[in-house]
């Protein structure tokens, strides 16, 4: 179609001031991270002087040995990994469950059932409240606190069973004509047929999970053995840039003189965001799908 | 067939009792399915409004919920009259209004923007690139801003300073006057892609015919743009818009609670950093709550009305 008709003055003008646009904005966006990454790989001494743009100065890898032979952040480390990888697990299971309820057309208390989440997603009771509740619970300085609160989401469960309200309804009456209970429906013919939303989903909640912070800050800040990457990440950049201190940065002044908190920061930011920025533009066409199917809800 | 049956019934009443018992038998195993997320769902989401009884209450955390002294609506007048309170919400508004304002024009404009790349390879790209600091948490963002603008060593103020706009850095973390901005050009760089993302698929429905009539009639790109793609997304806009009227009252609050500092804490503190200042740091749970019974009343009756105003102007309900 575009080469019917020769491109006037103004389309190539137009055209270029699109792609002008366009390399300022990958600019704007990519540089503060690359130069993060620059940071991460010099000396910290040298950082503190400025000028360091997309390369190190200085290069050096002290700044990741030190975050690698630190046994606080390590520690952290491995709870941002179980608490992802549990919570990721459980969650979409036990929400793709419930959505398979709701999705049932025959169901005789759906419409009740939807009222009662679908609710969730607008009244809450606040964070005091909540906070109230896992005291009571005993949930605090506990690590169920990161897994339990959020095993459901109502949001997700929308988006789960718009999918499977796509999927025709003969696949369950004739698996029940062979004589398959409604949990073995589930389990082995709706669960591997949603594999593309339940990935989307997937991908949302281990993110949300990976870069939680506050629950840590709100529930266990008083046992340092359930903190999590973010949470110390987050202790470093309040201690860099006004008061406190923190564990984290200790180990700044055993590493010696060449490790800053500006440079020890960097080489956490780079270790927290590596994971993710690896594996999302794998997932892009799952969430895209993923995001018009919630957007549109039902 | 059906309605045959129920002519024929002399006594529907009993008839449907007994269907429905006989149906839940057949539906046993989804009615064993329900009963533990309900119980979960009612523990972990409904009993936390019970809690709304502490804001009508002088609470002491060491005694049960239903021992306390009651106080009326107490908690609000003091509520009302504190200074700080209207401070923080004014914030609120503020910024909410700021950030929901920038993030609509920008993701829009950029999804009209990014349409109009015609290399699919570098449209791929920037797409990808787009998304990026979504993944991000805002504890990474923070960090990144505040590196973005240090005075020291900030690429900004360099840049400022180089070009002889200003001649001495900003401390753009000192001074009352920058922090909205700050926030919502945040905002706008963590999430101007994935808002876009909406847009661009309700672009891809627009109907190509009406390119090809707009071409006939002599419309270059740009035209095409601002009088095919534009009014082609119209309605996914309304919708969002209406969509978002019951977040007017969360600013959110990581970001403010991260990029703040004493210096500028009367235009950085939300409603939400208020509850956690209230409720946390200085125990006085009651007072937090009914702050935070106000925010949920308030988001609750906005997402109402816009509900009703959506159905009224004929689009699909929300919810």
């Amino acid at each position: 179609m575009v080469g019917f008709r020769r491109r006037s003055k103004s389309d190539i003008f137009f055209d270029s001031l699109i792609g002008i646009f366009m390399v300022i904005f990958v600019i704007v966006t990519l540089y503060p991270i690359l130069n993060t990454l620059a940071v991460s790989f010099n000396d910290g001494i040298d950082s503190v002087r400025g000028g360091i743009y997309l390369l190190p100065r200085m290069f050096t890898l002290k700044n990741y040995q030190t975050v690698f032979h630190n046994q606080n952040l390590i520690q952290a480390a491995f709870i941002s990994v179980s608490r992802t990888v549990i919570g990721t697990a459980l969650q979409v299971f036990l929400t793709a469950m419930l959505a398979y309820v709701l999705s049932r057309k025959d169901y005789l208390f759906k419409k009740q059932l939807s009222f009662f989440y679908v609710l969730t997603m607008y009244v809450g009771g606040g964070m005091i409240p909540v906070y109230v509740l896992m005291k009571y619970l005993h949930l605090t300085n506990n690590f169920l606190v990161y897994i339990l609160p959020g095993l459901i989401s109502a949001f997700n469960m929308i988006v789960i069973r718009t999918f499977m309200n796509g999927l025709p309804d003969s696949l369950v009456e004739s698996a029940k004509i062979d004589g398959a209970g409604d949990f073995r429906i589930f389990i082995q013919i709706i669960l591997p047929l949603c594999k593309p939303v339940l990935a989307t989903v997937a991908l949302f909640v281990a993110v949300d999970q990976w870069n939680a912070w506050f629950d840590a800050m709100l529930y266990n800040s008083a046992s340092p053995s359930l903190t999590t990457l973010q949470y110390e990440l987050m202790k470093v950049l309040s201690a860099s840039t006004q008061q406190g201190s923190s564990g984290t940065i200790d180990m700044v002044k055993n590493a010696g003189n060449m490790v800053t908190p500006k440079s020890l920061r960097a080489a956490i930011t780079i270790v927290t965001a590596l994971p993710i920025v690896c594996l999302y533009p794998f997932l892009q066409r799952y969430f895209v799908s993923g995001l018009t199917i919630g957007g549109v809800k039902e | 067939m059906e309605l045959e049956v129920k002519n024929i019934n002399p006594n529907p009443e009993i008839k449907t009792k007994n269907n429905l018992m006989k149906n839940m038998k057949k539906q046993k195993t989804l009615i064993l399915m329900s009963i533990p997320f309900v119980i979960y769902t009612f523990i972990f989401n409904y009993t936390p409004l019970v809690g709304w009884l502490m804001a009508f209450q002088k609470f002491k955390p060491a005694k049960s919920l239903f021992d306390q002294t009651w106080c009326g609506i107490d908690q609000f007048k003091i509520l009302f009259s504190d200074p700080n309170f209207i401070k923080v919400i004014r914030n609120t508004l503020c910024m909410s209004l700021i950030n929901l304002t920038l993030g609509f024009i920008c993701s829009i404009g950029f999804a009209l923007l990014l349409n109009e790349v015609r290399l699919m390879f570098a449209k791929k790209f920037v797409q990808t690139i787009s998304y990026l600091p979504h993944f991000l948490s805002w504890i990474i963002v923070t960090g990144i801003v505040a590196d973005v603008l240090s005075p020291e060593t900030g690429i900004i103020n360099q840049i400022l300073v180089g070009l002889h706009i200003i001649s001495q850095p900003i401390n753009f973390f000192a001074d009352t006057k920058y922090f909205w901005g700050i926030v919502g050009l945040t905002n706008v760089w963590k999430e101007v892609g994935w808002g876009s993302i909406i847009y661009l698929a309700a672009i891809t429905s627009i109907n190509p015919d009406l390119y090809e009539a707009a071409e006939i009639d002599g419309a270059g790109r740009f035209k095409k743009m601002l009088h095919v793609t534009l009014p082609g997304i119209k309605s996914t806009i309304f919708i969002l818009l209406i969509m978002n009227i019951g977040n007017i009252v969360n600013a959110g609050f990581e970001v403010q609670y991260l990029l703040g500092n004493g210096l500028v804490q009367d235009v950085s503190q939300t409603i939400d950093i208020f509850v956690l200042k209230y409720g946390i740091s200085l125990n006085n749970y009651s007072l937090a709550t009914a702050a935070g019974i106000f925010k949920s009343v308030i988001s609750v009756t906005l997402i109402y009305i816009a509900n009703r105003f959506a159905k009224s102007a004929g689009e699909e309900r929300l919810f």
